[in-house]
């Protein structure tokens, strides 16, 4: 006979089935941020086996930068068709009409506006009490120290010396109106895991993860992709690399990595060996250090 | 790391100056799991507490706050993998006031690494951190002595510690112990054997975090599913989810729904991989039942053969978690598994000195305190002793106004071995617990749990109560007293074990028999009637006692557990 023991991905998947069920059955209007990332990927599966065989029964919110990739947005909206998904689209367009971006604001006021404002704002109109975000502990220090369920005030933000101890999986969902809970079902997974799970349950992602010559502005270290007019400064010249996206965000904040992984097992490859995390290309995450704590206090996931 | 790699969740508990931060930044580092931009930023940080290059424990010090106090005060998760094991790593603060940390980390971990300095040996808060281990369930303790390089790798030193923290791990009921003499800022012992400590035969700290048993250390025995959401996707589709806590679930298998009672058999475990053939714990599953059976949220699918403890009382183990003080007699939120009850503490039996373990009297249970307590809940748990099992038999606390959650608890022993003997004149009652028609069968049965209704002066309320619950299908019984009422307690409790509900009409006042009966009554279904507070007229009485029967779920009600429902 087997021995009964979960290899380490199932036992990680049977924890975050655990979570999702527990806000459905506990929350009354649950939400799942999705940013079309990897990590919203291995959610959206997690809950379709969550729930099967009904349909995820919550919906599903992209907060729009209106700064991502082309092929991010087709990917998206063809997924949402596939799955059934009851997908909500959010942007702060009054920021984006007068003219919002990282070259004029600094990526520290870009962000404040079309993420985090955006995401509260999205997150009040749609009176939602629980929100799914797939933030890992291991993509950043003060994530190490973050709840499953984060509880966030009436204003949306974090208090990291004042959180609910946690044990066992059993979490306080314990709420006032106008407060929420993040949850985060993936908060024990790592990378390397979540590329292990796309490729053992065959997850369709974004290609911007795979290697291909693409368009790029290089300078120096930091190659960047063009897209919405990025700003290209005289005797600046595009040219085309073979390049791939570690992690994806908006254009302008996300740097391109130069790779050969085409297939999974060459990025696997890449993955154990490359030994960068991958928040490295985000720009964001830099500002200062201990950057991500404070975005994450004042409400960003 | 392959994708059938297992994974091991540990704990590590030590003093800020024992070295565990550089300990772990060890591991994470030799295990791969830190990435060099993370090493970069930690080399060019404003702070390096160390004498070396590189100030690993800068890799686990999340926080700014912290960062700038210079100790870690909250749990933070970390993750390595090696070809053979993923780790996820519960890094607690050792300091005395976080005895609330420690027990958080140690809630998920199936191993605990004990640091001790080898130079000032087993301390105060070795035995803290030993008992904390034991209490939390923890089965497997690694304890890595540390700087030994400060003590030139005497073979001694480490030897006298090994023997005093096993007499001490002994006494607080600790197995699987064993002990590494390491160097984290030097790295010796921590991955492969040290040429500096020949006389160690043993395995390196991360030879045996890859190696300890994790099949050995689950329950496939007694089935324990506790139900957390019923999936309706459509009207033939009834899905029961749940993450199973124990034992084994197959198509085809017998099985009981508590507190129903009822017996079913599961028709099919579907997936969205296919149905499966079997499932074990720690697996979240969907379970079809092949009769149409009420089951809701917070309601438990058993082995009929090995039937958890249904009870509303109970003694527990408690670690107070807040600053504001946990007492007696006030009102808690209570959630165990997949239910949420309302609950008081009805007894604070004694505080627990961590660092003595010794048994004091105490009033209220400050932040950090241990203590063991009497719990009552307005509704029935199902449960087990926690030492048996760490899912059914633990629950917090949280406060129903500020909604923290402000404690943990374990659960000791079923309440029926807290029950007082029964002794009627010469009589005496002691082979209850031989009996294998189990209350859940009485249930079954019955339809109703049984319970003793108290009431004085008012002997027609509790003819027509009797009529009332026999017409609704319930076994019930008056026992009135003619004058002398000192065996109506013993006789309820006869009644009571026969899975009846026993009214005793008293002519007059007698609290002391009252208390008595209370003491006495199986799983406390002891309704005490006010009669100040009942109406004088009979049937809206009755109402209001079948009302309260009904609160304490000895009757049957429809869409009882409800969420939110009762809370």
């Amino acid at each position: 006979m087997e021995p009964r023991i979960l290899s380490h991905l199932r036992a990680l998947e049977a924890e975050s089935i655990h979570i999702l069920r527990e806000v459905v059955a506990e929350f009354a209007n649950p939400v799942m941020l999705y940013s079309v990332g990897k990590d919203s990927s291995v959610m959206l599966r997690l809950a379709q086996k969550a729930f099967f065989p009904a349909k995820i029964p919550f919906p599903v919110l992209h907060v729009d930068t209106g700064y991502k990739f082309k092929e991010m947005y087709e990917f998206r909206d063809n997924l949402a068709k596939e799955l059934g998904l009851n997908l909500i689209v959010h942007t702060n367009q009054e920021a984006l009409d007068a003219g919002t971006n990282p070259f004029k604001l600094g990526t520290q006021k870009c962000c404040a506006l079309l993420k985090t404002r955006a995401l509260l704002d999205a997150l009040t109109a749609g009176g939602y009490d629980a929100a799914f975000g797939g933030a890992r502990r291991d993509e950043e220090k003060s994530r190490a120290k973050e709840r499953i369920y984060s509880f966030r005030d009436k204003f949306g933000q974090w208090d990291p010396k004042n959180q609910r101890p946690e044990l066992w999986n059993v979490y306080n969902a314990k709420i006032e109106k106008g407060e929420t809970i993040r949850v985060f079902p993936i908060s024990n997974w790592t990378e390397l895991d979540v590329w292990s799970y796309i490729e053992l349950e065959k997850i369709p992602i974004v290609p911007l993860y795979f290697a291909k010559e693409r368009e790029m502005l290089v300078r120096g270290n930091g190659i960047s992709p063009i897209e919405h007019n990025y700003p290209i400064q005289i005797g600046e010249k595009p040219e085309m690399v073979k390049v791939r996206m570690r992690s994806l965000g908006c254009t302008y904040c996300t740097g391109a990595i130069r790779s050969d992984a085409e297939t999974f097992p060459q990025l696997m490859d890449e993955l154990v060996h490359f030994k960068r995390s991958e928040r490295e290309n985000r720009i964001i995450d830099h500002d200062t250090e201990g950057a991500m704590e404070i975005k994450k206090r004042e409400g960003y996931f | 790391m392959s994708v059938e790699s297992q994974l091991l969740r540990f704990t590590t508990a030590g003093s800020v100056d024992d070295g565990k931060s550089t300990l772990i930044g060890r591991l994470l580092y030799e295990a791969k799991g830190v990435y060099e931009d993370q090493l970069a930023s930690i080399q060019s940080s404003s702070v390096n507490r160390s004498t070396g290059p590189i100030d690993f424990s800068l890799l686990t010090d999340g926080l700014r706050a912290e960062r700038e106090q210079g100790i870690t005060i909250d749990v933070a998760y970390r993750y390595a993998a090696t070809p053979r094991r993923k780790f996820i790593i519960a890094d607690t603060p050792g300091h005395e006031q976080y005895t609330r940390n420690m027990a958080t980390g140690a809630s998920t971990a199936d191993l605990a690494i004990v640091l001790i300095d080898a130079r000032k040996g087993v301390l105060v808060q070795s035995r803290r951190h030993a008992f904390i281990t034991s209490l939390l369930g923890i089965r497997y303790v690694a304890v890595a002595v540390n700087k030994m390089d400060l003590v030139d790798f005497r073979e001694d030193v480490f030897n006298k510690i090994q023997t005093e923290f096993m007499a001490y791990a002994k006494s607080v009921g600790l197995k699987n112990v064993a002990f590494f003499p390491i160097s984290a800022l030097e790295g010796d012992n921590i991955t492969e054997p040290s040429a500096r400590t020949p006389w160690y035969k043993g395995p390196s700290l991360l030879d045996h975090l890859e190696s300890v048993d994790l099949v050995e250390a689950r329950n496939f025995t007694d089935l324990r599913f506790p139900v957390q959401y019923v999936n309706r996707p459509t009207l033939d589709f009834r899905g029961f989810t749940g993450q199973l806590a124990s034992g084994i679930l197959r198509p085809g298998q017998t099985v009981m729904t508590l507190p129903s009672g009822r017996i079913t058999k599961v028709k099919s475990l579907p997936s969205y991989d296919g149905d499966l053939a079997e499932a074990y714990p720690p697996m979240s599953v969907t379970v079809c039942l092949e009769d149409e059976v009420d089951v809701s949220r917070g309601d438990m699918i058993v082995d009929p053969n090995h039937v958890p403890h249904v009870s509303r009382r109970f003694a527990a183990k408690l670690v107070w978690m807040h600053e504001t003080p946990g007492e007696a007699e006030r009102d808690y939120l209570l959630k165990h598994t997949s239910q949420t009850v309302r609950a008081q503490i009805s007894r604070i039996r004694h505080r627990i000195d961590i660092n003595t373990l010794a048994e004091q009297p105490a009033n209220k249970l400050e932040l950090n305190e241990i203590a063991s307590i009497q719990v009552e809940t307005r509704r029935p748990l199902f449960f087990d002793p926690y030492q048996q099992n760490r899912i059914t038999g633990a629950f917090i606390l949280i406060d129903p106004v500020t909604n923290s959650t402000v404690a943990a608890g374990m659960i000791e022993e079923s309440t029926a071995e807290s029950l007082e003997p029964l002794k009627l004149g010469s009589l005496e009652f002691t082979g209850e617990t031989e009996a294998t028609v189990t209350p859940a069968e009485r249930y079954a049965r019955a339809g109703h749990y049984p319970a003793t209704v108290w009431l004085t002066a008012r002997q027609d309320l509790a003819v027509l109560l009797e009529r009332k619950l026999f017409d609704l299908g319930c076994q019930v019984h008056i026992l009135a007293d003619d004058r002398e009422s000192h065996l109506l307690p013993e006789l309820a409790r006869v009644l009571n074990n026969a899975g009846l509900i026993a009214i005793c009409s008293i002519a007059s006042p007698d609290p002391a028999e009252a208390e008595r009966a209370a003491r006495l009554a199986r799983d406390n279904r002891f309704l005490l009637v006010d009669p100040q507070a009942l109406p004088v007229h009979d049937e809206e009485a009755s109402e209001v006692i079948m009302k309260q029967l009904e609160d304490r779920n000895v009757l049957r009600r429809k869409e009882r557990f409800e969420v939110g429902e009762g809370i």
